[in-house]
Parts: structure tokens; C-alpha cells; sequence
């Protein structure tokens, strides 16, 4: 079946989600399951001077209110560095606004719901940071703290011929995926399962284990399907560990399930983030010099930091490069991963300066980049693949860039201004060790398992379209079992690395078992050619229930040789209406050269994801914290704006075909995050070729257009 | 969410009956905002007396060119109405401009303009607010206040009304019907939503337990010429940052009659008689919008994160002027 793989194929999974038979953690039923609902703490700091649950107590169908009072133990330490998640209920000190202070549990959910209500908590308050500009930056001590240094980008800037020098601000955000977070805990024993909605199980498990002294093989976690993660679900929550803290204490199985509200609690968000990037350029818009300086928002508990700056160590040759990250302590959730962590905030600094620079130098934008374009990275290192001016080219091209008028305000249609903007995109290519099993069965059926997890992306299909290929089945023949971490080794599906990773695994596994069967034909090639009879009667024959392959893959010196990322292009148009301010994206061109595609469909739908991403980034999306007690104050659907249907113009992405032989087995770039890399930028260079207004706080609110 | 008990009334005198055996019951029709309010513990009804069985869903048009709309009819069922749409523009504009489909195949006109605000602090049970609790502050004038007012308020309250139908309905001189434990009045929709003063509890004029049974839609001179412009972040399912119903009756180049009221600015609807004064009797031409803009928001102040909403709603006046004004 060779062709299979980059087929455009439905998903496997498809037919379970639209007709509801796909099982999420929220629908788990385990017998004499019982529910959990937490109350969160409203204030940013202080402690719990008392929790009166009382009333609570009382209520129908309630079976016990845990509190730090009588919540069981649980090790804090020895899951690996600071770990926010375990905090909950060990003690009574308040560290941030809607932190689990209480769980009430009762024998419905509506009952737990209605005994929440009734349980009043009194707090000391304590001075809390709450206000992003007023606290100090520091240096972390991890190795995204590390500056970055080549040459001498200050002395470079200064004696630059075309100078800019701005800052630019990404509020912070929240990932709203559709499923909320939702966790079954059931202690059998010393024994515990988990079903929780998480992108990475054996990573749970791992921090379960220690958080309760039992061994990680004592612990099973379950994760079959993911109504959205985008790195919200990448880490392991304080309500996972309540839930089996709770069931531990009530002895039943328990079951928590975040309210919307809740989702602007404790599993974290986009930190705030303010970046001065400052670019020097010959006149013929080489650059001398790139400073990308971020200071972004974490917890006074704890440490989150993404690599904001990062790509401006990749994305254009410069002789002369400072990057560096700072952190400042805020009385606030801990950030997290939010879809392109790092590379999301950073690129609509460094696109923005790049088209103001375009502007300064009187530049094409798309020229200023490809004269700008490298063939190493900040260290040297030659790129495994790189393919950004095609992409460039291609985008363009599709976009009609040339019909641009590059005079700020002056294209128009009727009464509204007409902008076009781009900006280029790149993402990391990321790789973890990864195992997997592929077991061929008597009847001619694979069963292929990873205890990866498909968070939506379509991991279930392109697996087995993976599978399926190397044993020359149809897919229809292959079984695809994730999300089990009784399953063999997967890293979390984050970082665009799952495909990379455990993809690679199954590959070798499918190989493995390959050159199993082919021994068992005695070498005869051809008779592994003969559909699944053949390879039916192969297994039969040799009187074993199932010939398997396994697999151990990891990445190797490559890693060190390359530099490896994936590059892409984004264009946008957009309409403005001057008058009232209001901005609208009317057409969206991208496009993207991944390495090998292993799904045309479900790699377009990731790249349109990110474009309609983009959009809400641009222009609607902003946590709005109260300054004064550290509370969010739109912790809601109405007034956290996504976009919405009608916000979302035909999105067109294209798939640009790149060959990279040293990345991994499969050749593949991990495509999940990328999408969403320049799009915030190329709407607000648009908005500033339409308006000559350069908005370097988003959103892109009509106040910010108004003035 | 408290636990609460639930009744099904099947005419108004039940209804008015089972309202009045429980100090702690509350009407609900298409629910899609009791609900909500009940899920963030704002109100907690102890009865939910379901008046959607009452004979009170009918759109009929009147002989003389009105339109009587049922309180249990639809935000749909009356945005699809011919007449609604022929003679009251603005009306359907405002409804279809509003919330989603789905919200609006469950909401009722009745409801509309009985919204709660959208105000962060109204809503969240551990902040400050004198409309949820009296006398327990307004965290909102020196908080996240971008949606609050910026005409109307008092110490007491900033808050915004979230209905587009009630801004239409004011440039549609529409009445409210309403019964009551002393029998059935009629209440002009200018009438209807009080300011906040020290009492921003205190949003409408109806008593506790009084039912709104119809929204009338009189045949007036404007009605017809009238357009809902709406103002918001996104493209659609959003509250107005700002809204502007005008209706203006144009002759001979001459603005006979004119009604001009925003949404998105104050605690209640917002009528602006000064807005209509500077248009009376003037030529309808930009110079006249524009100074009605003016009228229309003399005396607005903003609170910090609002103040964009001043200029926003001068230019949105003369917009919607400019949509029905213009001579055609």
C-alpha cells in the first residue's frame, strides 16, 4: 500500500465523535462512582482563615467535604523540580485567585454542585502582586534563563543605518479547549486508575505515583480521546490529583469535572508577555543586529517559561544576536504551554518589527525577509531542511501579494480601508524516545498500540495509516490503540512532537514485525504481498496467537549536527472601518513545508486551526485580570472572546512538499503549532497598511484604532 | 446552582397565583438568562414558575399599520416576521444582530428586556456590587470597567444594559403590556427601565410578580426609516461595545421626527432627547448628524478603560443617521 501514507484520509475516529460513541473522561461510569466539585478561592493571596461547610454537610446527597483540614497527604516533592499541581489542599496559604480550596463530594453531580454553593470560606488577606508592571523582572536559572549572545548586538544597533526599537505586548490568554478538563480517580487497593484529560498520560502517572508513594506500575492512566488540548491539558492539574485525593478519602471513585469558570483556575494560561525587540539594518535591509528581550508573567510559587525569543535565532542570519528571558512573580496561576509557547508571542514581535523595518527601509516585506533568509542557525548549525522562501514564494503568489499597494491607507473598498500583511513562521522540530507495539493476529488484523494520545489532531489516523503502509495492509485491517499508559512509551503529545516520536516508533515496530513475517515466509518477499489471507496464514502457520514488533526509538546525533525546524509563510487581508475601529480578516493565505505529510486532511485542518487561532489573537483575545485583587474578570465564554464563525474568512493553506532525511524515521515535522506562528503579526501589519496604525498591544480592540 | 423546585403555570392567573405562594420564585420562559444567572449563584430561586406554556406567542399585525408582539414569542420568530421587518427595521436589525441562533430560537421578548447585566462584578457573587447586594460597593467604577457606562450611572452603579431589542424599541415609541395583581397596564418602553440613583437593585418599573404578556409596535412616522447599528469586537455573538437606533421621518429634505437611542452606554436603554431636539426641524444632512452626535453625548464620562465609548458613539450616530437619512 505505498502511497498510503499523506493521503487525505478520513479519520479513523471520525464516525465514534460525530455519532457520540467516542468516550471522553468526562463521560467515564466506573461502578459507585460518586462527584467531586471544587470550590476555588476568591483572592490572589492570603490563607484560609476558615471553611464553613457546615450548610454544605447538611446538604442532600453529600457524602464529604475535603478541605486541607482532613484532605490526605500527598508528597510534594521528587515529581521533578517545582511542581505547582500538588499543592492543592496541603496546606491553608493562598497563592492565587480560583485555587482549589475545597471539594465537595456527593452522590450526583447536581447535589455536589448545590452543596458547593453553600460552603462559605474566610480568608487573611495578604498583599498580593497582581500588577504585571509594577514587579521586578529576574533571571530564571533554567536553561531558557541562559542569555543568548553573538557577537555584539548593542554596539551593532547603534552604529545600524536603519534602526527600530519597540516593545510589544501579548496579554494573557486562556486555551478555552471545548472539553473542560475532567478526571475519574479509582483506587482499588493501592491501586489507582486514572481517566483523565490529559496530553500525556505516563507523565501523569509518573507524578501520581510519587504524589501518592505507590509505584508507577501500581497506577494506570487513561486518556482515549481529547476534545482539544493546545497545552492546556500538557501538565498534570491540582483537580487530577484532588480527584484521587478524594476518592482515597471517600473511599469510592470520584469524579471532577472544571465548569468553564474553573478553566480560568488552575490549569494554566498564556502568560502575559511584553518584548522589546530592537532590529539594525543596512539600508539595503541586511540585518547588523536582532535584540529579542521578553519578560513574561509567572507564579510567586512556581516557574513557567517559554522561549519567546527563541526564533529569532533561527528565523533570519544576523552577525550580531542578544536574546534574552526574564520572569516576574505575580500572584497569579501558573502559566503553561499554550499552542506555540514561545514562538507564538515571540513571532508577533519579531514579524511586527520586521515590517516596520520593511517600512523604514522602503523594502518589500516579503523581499526584506528573503534577503534576510540563513542557512545556519545563531549557532552555526546547518537546518536538516529549511524551506521558507519557498513557502514565501508560494503564499505569495496565491495571495496576489503583488497587486499591494505598499502605501499605508491606500487601498480601499468603499468606505473601508483594505490591508495586506504578512509575516513568516517557524516552530522547532521536536523528538522524544518513544516505543510501540504491532502485533499481527492470526486473522490478518494489526492491533498497533502507543500509549500516545490523540488530542484531536488525527494521531489515531495518521498512525495507522503509518502502520498500515510498512505492512502493506489496508487501513481498514489496522487497529490503532492509544492512550493507555499500559501501552508502550510515548512522550506527551506537546511540543508538535508526538507524531515525530511515537509515529517513528510504530514505524520500526511495523518494520520489526515485517522482517518477523518475512523470516516466516522463509524470505520469500512476495508472499508478504498478498493482502491479509497471506499474512493470516503466515501468523497461522506458525502457530502463535499474534507476530509482534517492537520497537525503542529515540533521536540521535543529529539532534546536535542540525538545526531542525519547520518554516512557513502567513498572509492575511483585512477590512477596517475607520470610523468605529473595527477590524475584519477577509481573506487568509498560509503555507507551511513540514517535512513529509503524513494526512494532507488533518495536517490542513492544524494550519487552519491556527489561522483562525491567529485571528482571535489578533484581535479578540485578553484575560482581563482586576489589578487590584488578582481576579479574572471575564472568566467566561460571553466576554473571553474566540472568534466565531463570522469572524473567519475562507482560510487557504498550502502544503509546500520538503524532503528532510535526518529529522526522524518518518521524515516528518510536527505540524500542531506552526499554524498559529506570524498570524497574530501579519493581521497587524495588515491592520497597519490599511489604518498607518502600528498596534503593538493586542488585541486589536476598536479603541486602539479609534484615537 | 441551588437545588429549587419547578412549576408549570398554564395561564396568567396561575401563573400570577404560584409567583406570589413563594417569596423566593422566579419566572422563566426561554431561560437562557435565569439559567445563567442561577449557574454563577446571582440568583438563587428557590420556584421556577414556567410561564412557556401560556397563550401569549402570537405576532399580530394591527390595522393600523402596529404590531403587537407576544411576550413568549421568540427573538426568531419575530426577527422572521414580515411585518416586523417592513415596518420596524431597526426592531428586527437589533435581534438579528443579537446573541446566536440557538439563544435565539429559546428567548423570548418578554425576557429581552427583563436581561440582567453583563457587568463582571454583577455576576461574580465574591466582588463588591450595590445591584446584587445594596450597599456593598460598585467594584466596577475603578475596575475592569470597558463594557460599563458612560451616561446614566450614579455612585452607585455603572452597569450596562445588555439588550439590543430595548435600544430598538425605544426609536419604535414601543409599549409594554403588563398584568399585574391589580390588573393589566400599559407602560411606553421609555418608562419601563429606571436608573440605578441609589437604588440600582431597582431596574424596571414592574412589582414583583407582574407579567409581561405583550411589546406593542405602533404605527409611528419614523418607524418604517429605521436602522440598529451595532458595535462589537467580533463579528457576531457580542454584547454592543455600542449600539444606535435611529428612526427619523424625512421630508422635503427636513427631519420631521426623529428618535435616536443608544445601547451599550448606560444602565438602561438610553433615549437621547437632546440627540433628537438637535435633529428636529433640520436638514438631514451630515452638518446635522454630526451635531446631533454632539447633543447625543454632552455629559458623558468615562471611567478609564471605557472612555473610548464617547467617541465610539458619536461616530456610530452619525453612521446610523447617515444609513436612514440619507436622501434617497
Amino acid at each position: 500500500m505505498s502511497g498510503l501514507v499523506g493521503a487525505p484520509i478520513d479519520r479513523v475516529d471520525g464516525r465514534l465523535k460525530v455519532t457520540g460513541a467516542a468516550t471522553y473522561s468526562a463521560e467515564v461510569q466506573v461502578p459507585g462512582l460518586v462527584y467531586g466539585v471544587m470550590v476555588l478561592s476568591t483572592v490572589a493571596s492570603g490563607s484560609v482563615a476558615r471553611v464553613d461547610a457546615d450548610a454544605a454537610r447538611k446538604a442532600p446527597g453529600v457524602i464529604e467535604v475535603m478541605t486541607s483540614a482532613n484532605a490526605p497527604r500527598v508528597d510534594t516533592k521528587g515529581t521533578g523540580g517545582g511542581d505547582r499541581t500538588l499543592m492543592a489542599l496541603q496546606d491553608d496559604t493562598v497563592r492565587y485567585d480560583r485555587q482549589p480550596v475545597a471539594v465537595v463530594v456527593a452522590d450526583t453531580f447536581e447535589r455536589a454542585v448545590d452543596a458547593a454553593s453553600l460552603v462559605r470560606v474566610r480568608y487573611v488577606r495578604a498583599p498580593a502582586a497582581t500588577s504585571f508592571e509594577r514587579e521586578p523582572d529576574y533571571q530564571p536559572q533554567s536553561a531558557l534563563g541562559a542569555d543568548r549572545h553573538k557577537g555584539d548586538a548593542q554596539a551593532a544597533l547603534a552604529q545600524a543605518a536603519v534602526k527600530i526599537d519597540q516593545t510589544y505586548v501579548v496579554p494573557a490568554e486562556h486555551h478555552n479547549p471545548m472539553e473542560p478538563h475532567a478526571t475519574v480517580a479509582h483506587w482499588e487497593g493501592d491501586r489507582l486508575t486514572v481517566y483523565d484529560a490529559t496530553q500525556g498520560i505516563m507523565q501523569a502517572r509518573r507524578k501520581l505515583a510519587a504524589a501518592f508513594g505507590v509505584p508507577e506500575t501500581n497506577v494506570r492512566v487513561i486518556s482515549k480521546f481529547i476534545g482539544g488540548g493546545f497545552g492546556g491539558k500538557g501538565s498534570l492539574w491540582p483537580h487530577a490529583v484532588l480527584a484521587a485525593m478524594a476518592a482515597k478519602l471517600v473511599d469510592r471513585p470520584v469524579k471532577i469535572v472544571l465548569s468553564r469558570p474553573q478553566m480560568f483556575g488552575s490549569v494554566g494560561f498564556r502568560p502575559h508577555t511584553m518584548q522589546r525587540v530592537a532590529l539594525g539594518a543596512a539600508r539595503d535591509g541586511r540585518l547588523t543586529s536582532i535584540i529579542h528581550q521578553s519578560s513574561a508573567q509567572t507564579s510567586v510559587f512556581d516557574e513557567f517559561i517559554a522561549g519567546t525569543g527563541m526564533l529569532s535565532t533561527v528565523l533570519y542570519g544576523t552577525p550580531n544576536l542578544l536574546v534574552t528571558h526574564r520572569l516576574r512573580k505575580l500572584n497569579a496561576a501558573t502559566p503553561t504551554f499554550m499552542r506555540a509557547p514561545g514562538e507564538a508571542c515571540g513571532s508577533f514581535a519579531l514579524e511586527s518589527a520586521m515590517d516596520e523595518l520593511a517600512y523604514a527601509t522602503g523594502i518589500d516585506p516579503v523581499q526584506l525577509r528573503l534577503i534576510n533568509d540563513t542557512n545556519t542557525d545563531a549557532e552555526g548549525r546547518p537546518f536538516s531542511s529549511r524551506s521558507l522562501r519557498e513557502c514565501l514564494r508560494v503564499a505569495a503568489e496565491r495571495f496576489g501579494w503583488s497587486r499591494r499597494d505598499p502605501r499605508p491607507a491606500s487601498m480601499r473598498d468603499g468606505r473601508l480601508l483594505v490591508g495586506l500583511g504578512m509575516a513568516a513562521a517557524t516552530y522547532p522540530t521536536h523528538r522524544s524516545a518513544a516505543a510501540a507495539l504491532v502485533q499481527v493476529r492470526a486473522d490478518g488484523s494489526v492491533v498497533v498500540r502507543s500509549s500516545g494520545v490523540d488530542i484531536g489532531t488525527g494521531a489515531y489516523t495518521v498512525f495507522t495509516q503509518v502502520a498500515a503502509e510498512q505492512l502493506g495492509l489496508p487501513v481498514e485491517r489496522v487497529t490503532m490503540e492509544l492512550g493507555d499508559s499500559t501501552y508502550p512509551n510515548a512522550p506527551n503529545a506537546g511540543g508538535s512532537q508526538l507524531t515525530a516520536s511515537a509515529g517513528s516508533a510504530i514505524k520500526l515496530a511495523a518494520l520489526d514485525a515485517r522482517a518477523k513475517l518475512l523470516a516466516l515466509a522463509g524470505g520469500n518477499a512476495a508472499l508478504l504481498r498478498g493482502g491479509p489471507e497471506a499474512i493470516a496464514a503466515l501468523v497461522q502457520r506458525a502457530g502463535v496467537a499474534a507476530v509482534e514488533g517492537t520497537s525503542d526509538a529515540k533521536p540521535g546525533e543529529e539532534q546536535k549536527t542540525f538545526a531542525q525546524h519547520a518554516f512557513g509563510a502567513q498572509f492575511v487581508e483585512v477590512r477596517v472601518d475607520a470610523d468605529l475601529g473595527t477590524v475584519r480578516v477577509v481573506r487568509f493565505v498560509n503555507a507551511f513545508a513540514c517535512g513529509r505529510i503524513l494526512n494532507e486532511k488533518t495536517a490542513k485542518s492544524q494550519y487552519l486551526g491556527g489561522a483562525v487561532w491567529g485571528i482571535g489573537m489578533a484581535l479578540l483575545e485578553h484575560t482581563r485580570f482586576d489589578e487590584r485583587s488578582g481576579r479574572i474578570m471575564n472568566a467566561n465564554l460571553a466576554e473571553y472572546l474566540v472568534p466565531v464563525n463570522a469572524d473567519v474568512p475562507a482560510v487557504e493553506s498550502i502544503i509546500v512538499p520538503e524532503d528532510d532525511p535526518h529529522v526522524n524515521e518518518l521524515g516528518v515535522k510536527g505540524i500542531g503549532e506552526i499554524g498559529i506562528v506570524g498570524a497574530a503579526a501579519a493581521v497587524a501589519n495588515a491592520v497597519y497598511h490599511a489604518t498607518g496604525k502600528r498596534v503593538r498591544d493586542l488585541p486589536i480592540t476598536p479603541e486602539k484604532l479609534l484615537a | 446552582m441551588n437545588a429549587f423546585r419547578y412549576a408549570q403555570a398554564h395561564d396568567a392567573a396561575s401563573a400570577l397565583a404560584t409567583m406570589a405562594s413563594d417569596p423566593g420564585a422566579a419566572y422563566i420562559a426561554g431561560g437562557t438568562n435565569v439559567v445563567d444567572l442561577m449557574k454563577d449563584d446571582v440568583v438563587r430561586p428557590t420556584l421556577l414558575v414556567d410561564i412557556t406554556r401560556l397563550p401569549m406567542r402570537g405576532i399580530d399585525t394591527l390595522p393600523d399599520g402596529g404590531v403587537r408582539l407576544g411576550a413568549l414569542a421568540t427573538m426568531s420568530e419575530v426577527a422572521d416576521h414580515a411585518a416586523v421587518a417592513a415596518r420596524f427595521p431597526a426592531v428586527a436589525q437589533s435581534l438579528l444582530l443579537s446573541a446566536s441562533p440557538q439563544l435565539r430560537n429559546m428567548a423570548t421578548i418578554g425576557g429581552n428586556v427583563m436581561q440582567r447585566t453583563r457587568c463582571a462584578y454583577f455576576r461574580d457573587v465574591s466582588q463588591a456590587c450595590n445591584k446584587r447586594v445594596p450597599g456593598s460597593g460598585c467594584a466596577a467604577i475603578s475596575g475592569v470597567n470597558r463594557q460599563h457606562a458612560v451616561v446614566g450611572g450614579s455612585k452607585q452603579c455603572i452597569c450596562t444594559h445588555p439588550s439590543d431589542l430595548a435600544v430598538a424599541l425605544l426609536s419604535a415609541d414601543a409599549i409594554v403590556h403588563v398584568r399585574g395583581r391589580s390588573g393589566d397596564r400599559a407602560i411606553p418602553i421609555d418608562r419601563f427601565h429606571v436608573l440605578p440613583g441609589t437604588t440600582p437593585q431597582r431596574e424596571t418599573v414592574l412589582e414583583r410578580g407582574d407579567l409581561i404578556t405583550a411589546v406593542e409596535l405602533p404605527a409611528t412616522a419614523s418607524a418604517r426609516t429605521s436602522f440598529y447599528l451595532k458595535v462589537r469586537d467580533r463579528a457576531s455573538y457580542e454584547f454592543a461595545l455600542v449600539s444606535v437606533a435611529a428612526s427619523l421621518d424625512v421630508r422635503a429634505g427636513t427631519v420631521r421626527a426623529a428618535r435616536l437611542a443608544l445601547g451599550g452606554v448606560a444602565p438602561i436603554p438610553w433615549r437621547s432627547h437632546d440627540g433628537e431636539r438637535a435633529l428636529v426641524g433640520k436638514p438631514a444632512n451630515a452638518g446635522t448628524f454630526a451635531a446631533a452626535a454632539q447633543a447625543a453625548t454632552r455629559g458623558m464620562r468615562g471611567y478609564g478603560q471605557n472612555d473610548f465609548k464617547i467617541a465610539l458613539a458619536q461616530r456610530a450616530i452619525v453612521r446610523a443617521l447617515s444609513q436612514v437619512g440619507a436622501p434617497s
